[in-house]
């Protein structure tokens, strides 16, 4: 059984359709790259699968793991091994990474029925995991995400991705606004997390990400729908022609 | 302040009449200037054309007819234990419905050269150096509550430090008010003298016994000397029946420091006059405040700095979280005075709204009467961020812990001030607990 299944999904917000018949079937040790221009519902996607509340479902099913994930409220999603990474990650005055980081981290353990970890034990997890990443530990220390960089945001969004090893990681727009250095370190903890247990669905609208890492499937969202699927010779195919290709297709469906 | 309507009610005629006579002339004297001044001012229930007032509506305060405390209560070390807030050492001052009570404090052991004596006990002991100060700082003929707390004095705390002398405990005034037959009201008064060179921590902190009404009306003048350094903390959990109006008047002068973090988590109507006169060069302040109001309660802080001598600086921040119907104002001024240049300034008053009927008043003003002065301001209010509460659920945290560590992220920064470990501790205990109850419900 896939890990995940996304059957002919509708969503939008409010009475606004977005996603218009939704399709995707991802197996544990995947990465599907999902690419689209602005607009095409990329952002809506991940959002949908998080569980944000400002979305509405109109039809369709999603089916996470052996659960039914629109029933599911976003915590709940967590704690089953789903991880959003943010394309905007919000920056929280007055709480410290570390005890952020704790809290979550507690409360995935706790839906495992596994004991929770105080500060010290958990500050030796934190430290062996900053350990893999160049991450300076002062900011672990800092407000959550409080006068950080966008790219220092970014590689702070895969950082809490490897602490959690979710099952599945979607990744909204993790490559956008970052520098040549910061898109390699980003790709780098990006495959490092992948294994034959974790599934990555990343959301994009450039392909430059994947000369970093290669998908096993690239699929192309236009207007709401999935036009086509294929491997990451599409992404190349994409950077070289534009999505203008794909418009054609997205047309004749709207038929 | 002219347009202060006199309503001057009968009853403080009545109750001005009850009090306990105290025979020494310049008390007698001073208490009786004060009550007709009071008289000629009347309560400020005149809201049209009275800035200060102008948001904050006394009337309910002003229909009821307070008594002095006639009839003296004890009450027990358990009751002094609950109510106290330092689990740490301290020099604890115990004051029972206004009157200092000796048993329950532990203010003998203070260092040489620091000195604490009850207000009652030092009329008595003729020190010139009372007469002297007493009233010298707070403004009774202009300000009706100063007035009303004047008229009525009796007891209080005076604590002074000589040049040099560092206090290292806090000293913690600790007011009591208990529940009695009539509605009383109480006046605590406090003066505060740190001569050159010497450091204290002070709390002044209030409390009382849920019951009948009642009113606290303190005052406290604290005078700042030379490189003198003062950490004041007010701090008000009143059952939220009861009225509380402190006035602060603060003097520093060239090189002191002053910081004062005052919090408010209980009362009916709260009104907070904090003045700082910024009288030497080099003096600083740093003035923080909280406030946590439900139901109908009503939080008004007045913060005046004033400027007076040129490089000065002042760091200003307020916080409020409002649920229920509750109110609160923040009425900032800074006002820098002609030729005070370098003058450094900042204020900022934010309130986070819980609930879509509170309401949030605030407005951060500046008077600059010179050139060459740095000043700014900031006013926020807002809803809890729907985005942020997402982002930590979708890392696992529930509904509820998500907004709980959202608002005690809002409020840390003022918590984090306070700089004794033991205040801070039991502050934040205390604001968590309530904030608990809060999102429960």
């Amino acid at each position: 059984m896939a890990l995940l299944e996304i059957e002919n999904l509708h969503a939008g917000i409010g009475e606004i359709e977005i996603l218009k018949g939704v399709s995707l079937s991802v197996q544990k040790g995947e990465v599907h790259a999902i690419m689209g221009p602005n607009g095409s519902g990329k952002s809506t996607l991940a959002h949908v699968l998080a569980g944000h509340t400002a979305y509405t479902i109109f039809e369709g099913s999603i089916n996470f793991d052996g659960s039914t994930l629109l029933e599911m409220l976003p915590e709940f999603r967590a704690r089953a091994g789903l991880f959003l990474s943010f394309q905007h990650p919000v920056e929280i005055s007055g709480v410290r990474f570390d005890q952020f980081l704790r809290a979550s981290y507690n409360s995935i353990r706790k839906s495992q029925n596994e004991p929770e970890l105080d500060p010290i034990q958990f500050n030796k997890v934190l430290k062996d995991k900053l350990g893999q990443f160049e991450i300076d530990p002062a900011f672990i220390q800092r407000n959550v995400n409080e006068g950080f960089s966008g790219g220092e945001k970014k590689r702070m969004e895969i950082f809490q991705m490897a602490l959690l090893e979710p099952k599945l990681a979607i990744l909204d727009e993790t490559d956008s606004g970052l520098d040549v250095d910061a898109l390699r370190e980003v790709a780098n903890g990006i495959n490092n997390f992948r294994n034959p247990d974790h599934a990555i669905v990343l959301v994009t609208h450039y392909q430059r990400i994947l000369n970093y890492l290669t998908p096993d499937f690239v699929h192309v969202l236009m207007d709401g729908r999935i036009v086509k699927s294929g491997n990451a010779d599409l992404a190349r195919q994409i950077e070289e022609h534009g999505y203008d290709d794909f418009l054609e297709i997205s047309r004749t469906n709207e038929k | 302040m002219t347009a202060q309507k006199s309503t001057s009610p009968d009853s403080y005629d009545k109750a001005f009449s009850l009090i306990n006579p105290i025979d020494i002339p310049w008390v007698d004297a001073l208490r009786r200037s004060a009550f007709k001044k009071f008289q000629e001012l009347g309560l400020p229930t005149q809201r049209r054309g009275n800035e200060p007032w102008k948001y904050t509506d006394i009337r309910k305060l002003a229909k009821h007819e307070f008594q002095p405390v006639l009839e003296h209560k004890t009450v027990s070390d358990q009751v002094v234990r609950d109510h106290s807030i330092i689990a740490g050492p301290s020099h604890l001052a115990v004051f029972i419905d206004g009157t200092f009570s000796p048993s329950h404090s532990s203010v003998n052991d203070l260092p040489k050269g620091a000195n604490f004596s009850s207000l009652a006990s030092a009329f008595h002991s003729q020190d010139i150096l009372v007469e002297d100060k007493i009233s010298r700082y707070s403004g009774y003929k202009a300000e009706a509550f100063t007035a009303l707390n004047t008229a009525f004095i009796e007891d209080g705390a005076i604590i002074t430090l000589t040049a040099g002398t560092v206090v290292k405990a806090p000293i913690h005034l600790l007011f009591i008010t208990t529940s009695h037959k009539h509605e009383v009201a109480i006046h605590p008064r406090i003066f505060v003298h740190l001569e050159e060179s010497s450091s204290a921590s002070i709390i002044e902190s209030h409390t009382g016994i849920q019951g009948n009404v009642y009113l606290s009306n303190a005052v406290a003048e604290l005078l700042i000397d030379s490189n003198a350094r003062l950490n004041y903390y007010k701090l008000q959990r009143h059952p939220t029946n009861a009225f509380h109006i402190t006035n602060t008047e603060a003097i520093v002068n060239r090189d002191g420091y002053f910081s004062c973090v005052n919090i408010d988590l209980g009362g009916d109507i709260v009104r907070n006059n904090l003045n700082t006169r910024m009288a030497g060069e080099g003096a600083s302040t740093k003035l923080n405040g909280l406030y946590l109001t439900t139901d109908k309660q009503h939080v008004d802080n007045q913060v005046i700095i004033e400027h007076i001598k040129g490089n000065t600086r002042a760091r200003e921040l307020y916080k409020g979280i409002l649920d229920g119907q509750s109110r609160s104002v923040f009425h900032g001024s800074i006002i820098v005075r002609e030729g005070a240049s370098g003058v450094d300034a900042y204020q900022v008053d934010k309130n986070l709204l819980l609930s879509n009927q509170a309401e949030a008043d605030t407005k951060p003003a500046f008077w600059v009467y010179t050139d060459d002065v740095k000043c700014g301001h900031g006013a926020a209010c807002g809803q809890i961020d729907d985005d942020a509460v997402f982002y930590l659920r979708s890392r696992g945290l529930d509904e509820i812990t998500a907004r709980q560590l959202l608002i005690h992220g809002f409020i840390a920064e003022v918590i984090d001030s306070i700089e004794n470990p033991d205040l801070r501790d039991h502050v934040s205990d205390l604001v968590h607990s309530k904030l608990e109850q809060w999102l429960l419900v």
